[in-house]
């Protein structure tokens, strides 16, 4: 956690009430959102219990099972989740819009809008990713059939699961996860896990957050005492009271899931956050057209090269992620800043027309000095890029400490323990830009910043940076079991 | 007289018995001495707990009971059939020794077989066998429900647990808990041989752990290498300060007998140190009550939130220092220049933004 963040958490404590980590919101809030609350069963290998879903905050449906350890209701219950979150998932895949690709010479098309499925908690999105596993494969012929609605609920839970691996992908989105991203609490991570609490500290504060502990349960796994005292009875019985009781227990979390979303949307959107969301209606059109041409289901585990891959894309989203959220949100950038992977500086010399004509034909390479009080801890040659223009490279001339002339001086902060005013606190940045000025020698106006103007700098860079070269599975080296016995 | 002070410590209610869970529990957290002397005189924490008005949820689900107690028992039926042929233990000659049910009465005398069994070598499973450890100078007894497995002439300890194992993998923080306290009754086991004057390398580093495999009831066993676990532990027992001397240096008359009054109890609590963090909550029935007197503390919020604050103590602290209202002693002169950086960098940034 960085410093900057655990001094919100402090002054959360000191206030009483959650303090902002972000002035945007980082991901996009569907308008109509999907929230599915899973319970889980005690005990059992992710044996649903119940669970409450819909795209309609006045209209939720409750799914239960009477009879957890039953198999064919165990799959009833599937049959009938298919038919909720089938339905939602399907109601996108119907307009279509042309994405130009390979340059503008191709084109292909994605769904103008994709599902978005909210769960409280990581624990709702592990029980999706097992139940979506245990029924990928369920047969719908043969000794045990299931309805042919359960292996492909399986395969689109899998895809959601999946998909929320994905860094930055809010297909399917966990409220204490986005919470957290937004808000700092003054208790501990370990108590954030709580989805109410989590949200009680944020709408009203420490007091009515400590209140909510042993509040409404969010699943998966429900209370031992509830189990006790309540479930095993009514089950024992095979009550159907059964189901208004555990709409009782779910209500409550519901309410809130949409209250959080509401809290979300409230906060304008940061602007790179759509073009996320456009990677993820790509994801959902993708899949969704395998599943329309009968696609096998997901493997139980990725093959050398599936899983190589997988981690790539994996790290480059994880990149991609961290450096928009810097981006779109100088409270994020602040904390590159303090870590000093960023600083902020005034200009205070612009040269916009200078022309570099040392190589075959001359370019226009402007320079500027950037005078900053905070820590530059970038070497020569170092390129940098300020969100104000993330298109410009700005490369670094030279480093030099204002007013102090003495050779070698330490670039970076003041040794500690010397008093301030006898020490170097300022540097002044000598950038060459190149880029984002047009294609004349001749910069664009407004291109090239100018002197007064505060400039935030900083290493990250959204570039795009292309991955290693991966073999064919049918090519896969021994040293990685060679090639897969069933592709 | 150790004893007896323990005794007095806990008042006229039974002893708890430490099991391999508060052992790793204890080794999970061992600079708290709250703890230790508590688990040492056996004193029953969640009623305490109760009695000082922070009564916890550490009960266990029927439904989880009842899953892990079939499970165990399809394993054993029919002398140990589907446990044998799960652990690849074949043809060979294995005898089935069951030493007892479940019950304080019979401690020395299990201890006793258990010693005598383990002590011919001779293959065999062996359920229900008790074994002992130091803890803390204090000799505990501990109750694996186990079966020490003395196969190709290894002893290997064997766990059955009811979280599934799908597809290879299980949940981690299930796995790890069953790997520490499957440490537990190795470094146990390895102590006895010891005594016995035997070769304690007998016993393997290497565990089976046996859960229900996918979805399915059908029993998987997985080896898992707990060598880090055993070092982890043992250096964590040997930090653990003798309950001895923590013990002495109470003040005498020093009681938790449950019939006291709430206050009175609140006020001997405090006569022992703590060491709370967030970790707590899921491991001591005492936690909350701790909590709630370290509020405050940046401790309180976690060990990377403190370690990011640069390790000073107390939020207020925190807030004083960044905010330049307090001059840093010497070595929190870098953490105080961080968080005063942090500090303008925030302020900056709010107030840019139209809240």
């Amino acid at each position: 956690m960085s410093t900057l963040t655990a001094l919100a958490r402090a002054e959360a404590v000191m206030t009483g009430r959650a303090q902002p980590i972000a002035t945007v919101r980082h991901l996009h809030v569907h308008r109509r959102p999907m929230v599915l609350i899973p319970l889980a069963m005690a005990g059992e290998a992710n044996a649903p219990l119940a669970a409450m879903a819909g795209d309609d905050r006045e209209k939720p449906q409750l799914l239960v099972v009477t009879q957890p350890r039953n198999r064919d209701e165990r799959f009833a219950f599937a049959d009938r989740l298919a038919g909720v979150l089938i339905r939602y998932v399907d109601s996108f895949a119907t307009v279509t819009e042309a994405v130009a690709v390979d340059r503008g010479k191709d084109v292909r098309y994605r769904y103008v809008d994709a599902p978005q499925i909210w769960v409280p908690n990581p624990g709702g999105v592990d029980f999706l990713r097992l139940f979506g596993r245990s029924t990928r494969f369920r047969s719908v012929d043969g000794e045990h059939p299931v309805p042919a609605s359960v292996p492909l609920l399986g395969r689109w839970l899998t895809f959601f699961a999946n998909s929320a691996e994905v860094p930055g992908s809010v297909l399917l989105a966990n409220a204490v996860q986005a919470l957290g991203l937004h808000w700092a609490t003054g208790q501990s991570g370990a108590e954030d896990a709580q989805f109410g609490a989590l949200l009680a500290w944020i709408t009203d504060g420490a007091a009515a957050a400590r209140d909510q502990e042993n509040g409404p349960v969010a699943g998966p796994a429900t209370d031992p005492e509830f189990d006790n005292h309540v479930l095993a009875p009514l089950i024992e019985r095979n009550d159907p009271a059964i189901a208004g009781v555990l709409h009782e227990l779910l209500l409550p979390t519901w309410d809130r899931m949409w209250r959080a979303l509401d809290l979300l949307r409230a906060m304008p959107e940061g602007s790179r956050v759509a073009s996320r969301w456009d990677s993820d209606r790509d994801a959902y059109s993708a899949f969704a057209q395998y599943v329309q041409e009968g696609g096998a289901p997901q493997p139980r585990r990725d093959g050398a090269v599936a899983a190589a891959a997988r981690l790539q894309r994996l790290e480059s989203a994880a990149t991609r992620y961290a450096v928009q959220r810097a981006f779109d949100d100088p409270l994020v950038l602040a904390e590159y800043r303090l870590s000093g992977a960023a600083f902020a500086g005034t200009v205070t010399l612009a040269k916009a027309d200078r022309i570099d004509d040392s190589g075959k034909r001359p370019v226009l390479r402007p320079r500027i000095m950037v005078r900053t009080a905070e820590v530059v801890r970038v070497e020569p040659g170092t390129s940098l890029t300020s969100p104000a223009r993330p298109s410009q490279k700005a490369r670094v001339v030279s480093v030099t400490p204002v007013g102090s002339p003495a050779p070698g001086a330490a670039v970076g902060s003041p040794a500690p323990g010397v008093s301030e005013g006898s020490v170097v606190t300022e540097f002044d940045v000598l950038l060459e830009l190149s880029g984002g000025m047009g294609r004349k020698l001749v910069a664009e106006p407004g291109s090239v910043p100018e002197v007064g103007e505060r400039l935030i700098l900083t290493t990250l860079s959204e570039a795009y940076r292309p991955g290693g070269a991966l073999p064919d599975p049918t090519e896969t080296p021994w040293t990685h079991g060679g090639p897969p016995a069933v592709l | 007289m150790q004893s007896n002070r323990l005794d007095e410590l806990r008042g006229p209610g039974r002893a708890k018995r430490h099991n391999a869970r508060t052992i790793a529990a204890l080794t999970g957290n061992p600079g708290c001495d709250r703890r230790a002397v508590l688990d040492a005189a056996g004193i029953d924490k969640p009623k305490l707990a109760e009695r000082v008005g922070f009564p916890g949820g550490f009960g266990q689900s029927r439904f989880a009971l009842t899953r892990g107690n079939a499970f165990e028992a399809m394993l054993k039926a029919d002398d140990c059939e589907l446990l044998r042929s799960v652990l690849g233990a074949g043809e060979a000659t294995l005898g089935y020794q069951d030493l007892g049910e479940d019950s304080d009465d019979t401690l020395s005398a299990r201890h006793a077989r258990t010693v005598k069994l383990l002590g011919q070598a001779r293959a065999a499973l062996i359920d229900h066998p008790l074994l002992t450890l130091e803890i803390a100078g204090q000799t505990v007894y501990l109750e694996p429900d186990l079966i020490a497995y003395a196969h190709r002439g290894r002893l290997q300890v064997v766990e059955i647990k009811s979280f599934a194992v799908v597809d290879g993998q299980a949940e981690s923080a299930k796995v790890s808990a069953a790997a520490v306290q499957a440490a537990v009754y190795v470094l146990a086991l390895r102590d006895l041989l010891e005594r016995l004057g035997m070769d304690p390398l007998l016993v393997d580093h290497e565990v089976v752990l046996v859960c229900p495999e996918n979805f399915a009831f059908h029993p998987v066993a997985v080896r898992i290498d707990v060598r880090k676990q055993l070092s982890t532990l043992r250096r964590q027992l040997a930090r653990l300060a003798s309950v001895e001397s923590l013990i002495d240096v109470l003040p005498p008359g020093l009681t938790f007998d449950l019939r006291l009054e709430p206050e009175q109890l609140t006020g001997a609590l405090a006569r022992i140190e703590p060491r709370y963090a967030p970790e707590c909550l899921s491991a001591c029935e005492l936690s909350a009550f701790c909590r709630q007197e370290a509020v405050g503390t940046t401790a309180a919020l976690g060990r990377t939130v403190r370690e990011s604050l640069g390790g000073v103590e107390t939020v207020g602290e925190v807030l004083e220092l960044a905010a330049g209202r307090r001059e840093p002693a010497e070595e929190q002169a870098e953490a105080a220049a961080l968080l005063r950086s942090a500090r303008r960098l925030r302020d900056e940034v709010l107030s840019e933004v139209p809240s």
